[in-house]
């Protein structure tokens, strides 16, 4: 194992992967001092992704406004809705791809599956995305209480709908299965409990929150063996105290980040140091990316890339950029992850669910999508939820062109393969096969190198160089970090 | 960019070199798990929730038409099935059907505690879950869990689209998507695929193993279903629409004897929020004709008896009719079910009753998991217990 391969390894875990410009410097410094500095990378606070403008501001934050609207306006103000829908999506993949904060927007994306949400409002949409950026390294405790409180999850859950004497248990029973406790570590009566000391939790027509004196129910309750005149913020308090939460949040982060197959002892060690940290998840983190098993072999390409991680990958890996980036959207729907639209409460369930035989070859024909040298046609199955009355989309991807990035490089398709080039200028023709397989794939993985060689084309280095990446980019391999 | 089929097999990879196709290529293509006997279930589902009452009609009930002053189809534009009961005037081969004895109508179907949202209710029925439960795999995918163990063949059940649905999703095994065979082929049919497919060496490596095994699985299926659906013969009389063709490429891989025993079919356009009349009837039409063919097509070819059509929808619609000549979500449906092998036949069940609603919604009377069960038992003859966890009284209409 090389030392740039432990750093692959890490930059696939804790970020989406190399950028092309980390190709040189991968070997530079050692596993730790790299987590150092993507670590360091991810201080700051991120900044706030609007994209909504002011027009559909006032809608979304007095939704009232409608019933002004003519029958066209209408029209036109709901696809504009549509159009933000995807703005927004396309604006935070963007920012997975070119962000230095990768562990930020890596870890981000952990907890946007952990407190999946799904509304037609986009000011909530951003909303949520900026209480879980910012928190997203912080303290779980206050991620929890945003997210409980926030406009966009108070709505998903029926928040709003439960009230004293009418108790609406969605969100109480989701906090405990899915967001802390885990199934099995409550019974059905501290739901039903629960969810009376959330009563009177609602928010204002802007979206903020406000706690609604008259409809809480304020009579005695039993969580988790606390009796008293609880509210929310109490009970939230009670999940935290138990040892399960700290377990349960763990083991699924382990999965994220780690393996499929959880190493119990790696979580309850894991879990303890978290609990102990007060929730801190910067510290949780820290200890998953130093430990000393996170460079067991056995862990190299044991995880199946989610589509947002493949999609972006090759992005960072080729500095590509599409001109119409809208197709970034069908391929999350035709891969099985659209950002922002989860397939229900439980968020995305990952691993070797993202594969099935459709998705495994359009995954290993992207390489080669993007770059105009494959054609698709592919029909999107209808949403409902999002487009009433719509039907079937047709995704064609046959002209995906893409703009060319950095104008001080020639390329022909908008890559930038100088680093690459570069990088291996000291390898023998016959080696380089792999050599980019070694810096494209996790260690331990062999490849047909000559296979590869025999389909890459041999007219200059530099053509040799970008058609066996791409090639090695089209391999089942490449689907695993 | 398709390449014609002779072409492939003169210049494919597997064609020309079977001697160096590794161990696991030759176990997928050797005789299947799956038991014997030619069964095939063909499930069709109606996406965006159907409006059942206005499609199976109690033409004799006044709380329907008070409910729906300008939406209720009067008992003379119905096509009759009974004194009080009459179908939608779309749906002609239906009736047809029904007066042959093939043709089986199950009223109140749904699930306790009932979801109004598309996407979770489309989940609950396609996972067979409990309202409150999610589950990441569905009830076909998991009879292929339970019937095909050790053939991880995954044209055994096929879905007619380009995407696969959570329904036949297994937890170890998956179905397969294809619009048609040619799509299908034309996916897989890169010559580097096949020959990588034939050169993995990460055998050590678990994942790799496992994407490779898909690979291999997927090119294999394609190639057998490509190579298949042309011997099945073209038949006429499919309507030149979505619907047609996908009843078309069904019925011709059931005549070609292909291993699959279930196929799905999807079909949009029934959330009908507004101008209902419009929407339903294109809709209803559209399937009608492409059934109308597919059975006359499986009884020229005598497949009737061997196959068993079956349509459900993520839920019924409000009775109340709406302010724009539409219905909102609802929850208790009925169910179609065609074959010329059914033990019954015409109403399996009571009309729903619109004197006992909840929410202004039908009460279902049937858990649709009874349906599946019954399915899974009778028809494809395995214990549905595996699939859905053994709750589930079998019904006997099969």
């Amino acid at each position: 194992m090389t030392q740039a391969q432990k750093n692959l390894h890490l930059l696939w875990r804790a970020g989406f992967g190399p950028a092309a410009k980390d190709w040189e410097a991968i070997d530079d410094r050692n596993n730790t001092e790299w987590y150092r500095r993507l670590r360091q990378e991810s201080s700051a606070a991120p900044a706030y992704i609007n994209i909504v403008d002011t027009e559909l501001m006032e809608y979304f934050r007095t939704p009232t406004i409608q019933k002004t609207w003519d029958e066209p306006k209408r029209k036109q103000m709901m696809l504009r809705v549509n159009v933000a829908i995807g703005a927004i999506n396309l604006r935070w993949l963007r920012e997975m791809a070119e962000s230095k904060a990768q562990l930020r927007e890596k870890i981000s994306l952990f907890w946007h599956g952990h407190f999946c949400t799904y509304t037609r409002n986009v000011y909530y949409t951003q909303e949520l995305l900026q209480v879980i950026r910012t928190n997203a390294l912080g303290s779980f405790r206050t991620l929890l209480s945003e997210v409980a409180k926030s406009a966009a999850m108070m709505l998903y859950l029926n928040a709003q709908q439960n009230r004293k004497g009418r108790p609406n248990e969605n969100f109480a029973r989701e906090v405990m299965e899915l967001f802390t406790l885990g199934r099995g570590h409550y019974t059905e009566t501290d739901i039903k409990e629960a969810a009376r000391a959330f009563t009177g939790w609602g928010i204002e027509t802007d979206g903020s929150f406000r706690f609604k004196e008259k409809e809480h129910d304020d009579g005695s309750k039993t969580v988790l063996g606390h009796t008293g005149n609880w509210n929310g913020d109490q009970v939230l308090g009670f999940l935290l105290e138990q040892k399960d939460t700290a377990l349960h949040v763990t083991r699924k982060l382990y999965r994220f980040l780690v393996n499929d197959t959880v190493d119990e002892n790696r979580v309850v060690a894991l879990a303890d140091v978290f609990y102990k940290s007060n929730y801190d998840i910067g510290t949780l983190v820290d200890a998953v990316f130093n430990a000393p098993w996170f460079y067991d072999p056995a862990l190299f390409g044991a995880r199946i890339k989610s589509p947002v991680e493949l999609i972006t990958g090759i992005r960072r890996t080729l500095r590509l950029s599409l001109s119409n980036e809208e197709q970034y959207l069908q391929l999350q729907r035709v891969l099985g992850q659209t950002l922002f639209f989860p397939p229900n409460v439980a968020g995305w369930p990952g691993g070797r669910s993202w594969i099935d035989s459709t998705t495994l070859m359009l995954r290993m024909r992207l390489p080669k999508l993007f770059t105009e040298q494959d054609a698709l046609s592919v029909q999107v199955k209808p949403d409902n939820d999002s487009q009433p009355q719509s039907t079937v989309t047709n995704a064609v991807f046959s002209n995906a062109k893409v703009r060319q990035l950095d104008k001080d490089t020639k390329i022909d398709t908008g890559m930038d393969w100088t680093t690459a080039i570069r990088h291996l200028a000291s390898v023998k023709r016959e080696t380089l096969v792999p050599a980019l397989a070694e810096i494209l794939l996790p260690a331990g993985l062999q490849v047909p190198a000559q296979l590869l060689a025999s389909y890459a084309n041999n007219d200059t280095r530099e053509a040799f160089i970008k058609s066996a990446t791409l090639q090695i980019m089209s391999l089942p391999e490449y689907q695993l970090c | 960019m398709l390449i014609q089929r002779r072409t492939f097999l003169q210049t494919s990879a597997l064609a020309t070199a079977s001697l160096l196709v590794p161990k696991f290529l030759k176990a997928f293509e050797a005789p299947h798990g799956v038991p014997a006997g030619n069964k095939v279930l063909v499930v069709l589902q109606l996406t965006g929730g159907n409006d059942g009452l206005n499609t199976v009609v109690p033409v004799r009930n006044d709380l329907y038409y008070k409910a729906r002053p300008t939406l209720a189809l009067a008992r003379e534009k119905t096509l009759t099935l009974q004194d009080d009961v009459g179908l939608h005037p779309a749906l002609t081969s239906f009736a047809d059907a029904w007066h042959d004895g093939s043709l089986g109508i199950l009223n109140s179907v749904g699930y306790p505690e009932p979801d109004r949202s598309h996407f979770r209710s489309m989940d609950i029925w396609q996972s067979a879950s409990d309202s409150n439960e999610y589950r990441n795999s569905g009830w076909i995918g998991r009879y292929l869990d339970a019937q095909c163990r050790d053939c991880a063949e995954p044209s055994h059940a096929l879905e007619i689209d380009d995407t696969l649905s959570l329904a036949l999703k297994g937890t170890q095994i998956n179905g397969m998507a294809m619009r048609n065979p040619k799509l299908l082929f034309g996916l897989t049919n890169e010559k580097f695929f096949r020959d990588a497919s034939g050169q993995h060496i990460s055998h050590h490596h678990e994942q790799a193993d496992y994407l490779y095994k898909t690979m291999a699985a997927t090119i294999s299926g394609a190639d057998r279903i490509a190579e298949k659906a042309g011997t099945g013969g073209k038949a006429p009389g499919y309507p030149n629409t979505p619907m047609g063709k996908a009843f078309s490429t069904v019925s011709s891989l059931i005549k070609a004897d292909l291993d699959t025993k279930v196929y799905y079919v999807s079909h949009s356009g029934y959330d009908t929020h507004i101008n209902q009349e419009l929407f339903q009837q294109r809709a209803l039409k559209e399937v009608n004709d492409a059934v109308g063919a597919f059975i006359k097509d499986l009884k020229a070819a005598h497949r009737y008896d061997d196959v068993l059509l079956v349509t459900f929808s993520e839920f019924g619609r409000r009775v109340v009719q709406n302010a724009s000549k539409g219905t909102d979500h609802g929850c208790a449906n009925n169910m179609f079910f065609f074959g010329g092998g059914l033990k019954k036949h015409g109403l399996l069940n009571p009309m729903a009753d619109l004197t006992d609603l909840d929410q202004g919604d039908l009460k279902h009377k049937v858990d649709f998991r009874q349906v599946y069960a019954t399915l899974l038992k009778n028809w494809l003859g395995t214990n549905p217990g595996d699939v859905l966890g053994g709750r589930f009284e079998p019904l006997n209409f099969i």
